[in-house]
């Protein structure tokens, strides 16, 4: 049997594809990242909250992370077809899609972080006359920052990963190019391995920018010993 | 609410069940596809952790293995073994499921054999236990609570990235979800959403209740964990994280 795969010449990696079709990767690399950073970034600015709420009483814990362990649950495809027909083939059915998944991981980092600061500090800082607005923003926001950081860059990563997914909705990013201009396209090789390719390098490449970030703002854990 | 009382139909339709790539007939694909691959998953994962965490060798490997997977979008995984020569046969998607099956189970389990304390493995050892019986009598079952956790996690992984096969031509559920794209029929868009979504929850669901049954020692409700309890599901350490928070439990959820 001859399939339409060994047909035509379909090596896996083609420099001389990724050259000729620029103009169409560009965009699509610029929604992916545009996709992540929205998401996570709404992601982290809806999570804070709920984590301060989820710290307050273990009563709103519990419901808060339930509900964000049902939403986990939730496979990405599922979650776009229930968002679609309230906003359409849009960029924002899959912003929505993953701002949801991001504030899963966010919301639990963050509540991680915020009850890891020691009592000691709270208290010393009370002693000092720190209200509790100044209290969360000079001493608990700090030593949280580790975990806020890493939260952020897990739902980072995740998202980057995710945003393919859109492609559902004809919005995927680089998830169109292996989908659309490689599966679709009789099953060419060369835009699959390198929309795959891109999409790592972006994950570890945003992984490593966040860790640069985390380096810069908490420059205290590098004093002392050396690691 | 015209794409929800569209769904409802959708669902009460026998037809739509029974019919020739019908509703059953992709849930049977789904679980068959999903299942093989956790069953190699499973398979292939343990015994390695069994033996990296007895010996306390490649923790850093496990635990990085996790946390790149996360990194690798499933749908290119499955895009790249559709167009092996093995693309048209389930095998395709079974092996890229189980690829991202063996992380979670992996890391999981080796954890959970370095967290056995210490004293437990040596009073095992004082009793005359050969290292295969201090393995599998003494270590295995305490670390069944962590391996469970990373089974579950793998299952309800599996499942999801199975409905991303119908993106590539396999006949999963998700392909109710793609028809209905296709026909821009949202009713039957969101009847496949509700449909995969059920099946991820009910995975979730019978996994903990097995985890709970098979967890030796007193039994505890699954969903009313005490709070000390954190699962290991629970991301805490982001990409490539530096060793130094060391055995807190290893995060390992991959982007489905």
């Amino acid at each position: 049997m001859v399939l339409a795969v060994d047909a035509g010449p379909n090596p896996w990696f083609s420099p001389s594809w990724v050259v000729d079709n620029w103009s169409l990767i560009m965009p699509l690399l610029a929604q992916h990242v545009r996709l992540t950073v929205v998401s996570v970034l709404i992601g982290a600015v809806i999570a804070f909250p709920l984590a301060l709420l989820a710290r307050r009483s273990r009563y709103l814990a519990g419901p808060v992370l339930g509900f964000s362990t049902l939403i986990y649950t939730i496979p990405s495809l599922a979650m776009f077809a229930f968002i679609a027909p309230i906003t359409g083939l849009s960029e924002t059915t899959v912003a929505i899609g993953l701002i949801l998944y991001s504030l899963v991981i966010l919301v639990r980092n963050f509540l991680v972080g915020l009850q890891a600061v020691p009592a000691d500090a709270v208290e010393a800082a009370r002693g000092m006359g720190y209200g509790p607005g100044r209290l969360l923003w000079r001493v608990e926001l700090p030593l949280a920052l580790p975990s806020i950081i890493a939260g952020i860059r897990i739902a980072t990563v995740s998202t980057v990963a995710l945003v393919t997914v859109g492609v559902i909705v004809g919005q995927g990013g680089l998830g169109q190019i292996i989908i659309v201009n490689g599966f679709g396209a009789n099953y060419y090789r060369p835009p699959i391995v390198f929309g795959t390719l891109a999409s790592v390098l972006l994950a570890l490449i945003a992984d490593q920018l966040l860790a640069l970030v985390e380096r810069v703002l908490t420059p205290w854990t590098r004093t002392g010993v050396s690691a | 609410m015209n794409a929800f009382e569209g769904a409802l139909a959708y669902l009460n339709d026998p037809l739509n069940w029974s019919r020739p790539r019908g509703i059953v007939y992709l849930a049977g694909q789904h679980l068959q596809i999903a299942g093989l691959a956790l069953l190699f998953g499973v398979l292939i994962a343990v015994p390695v952790a069994m033996v990296l965490g007895h010996a306390g060798k490649g923790g850093g490997v496990t635990v990085g293995l996790a946390n790149v997977s996360r990194a690798v979008p499933t749908l290119a995984i499955l895009a790249i073994f559709a167009v092996t020569p093995i693309g048209f046969t389930i095998w395709a998607p079974v092996i890229a499921l189980t690829i991202f099956a063996i992380p979670p189970i992996l890391a999981n389990t080796y954890v959970g054999f370095r967290e056995v304390d210490g004293d437990v493995v040596e009073a095992a050892r004082a009793m005359g236990m050969s290292e295969r019986q201090v393995v599998l009598r003494a270590e295995l079952p305490l670390a069944v609570p962590l391996m469970m956790t990373g089974i579950r996690t793998a299952a309800v992984q599996v499942v999801a990235t199975a409905t991303l096969a119908a993106l590539l031509g396999g006949g999963t559920l998700g392909s109710i979800i793609r028809t209905g794209f296709a026909r821009q029929d949202t009713g039957v868009v969101v009847a496949g959403a509700l449909l995969v979504a059920g099946l991820a929850v009910l995975t979730e669901v019978v996994l903990a209740t097995v985890s709970w049954l098979v967890t030796p020692g007193q039994k505890q409700l699954p969903f009313t964990r005490r709070r000390g309890d954190r699962p290991v599901d629970e991301p805490a350490t982001g990409l490539g994280e530096r060793s130094d928070v060391d055995a807190s439990p290893v995060p390992v959820r991959v982007g489905r």
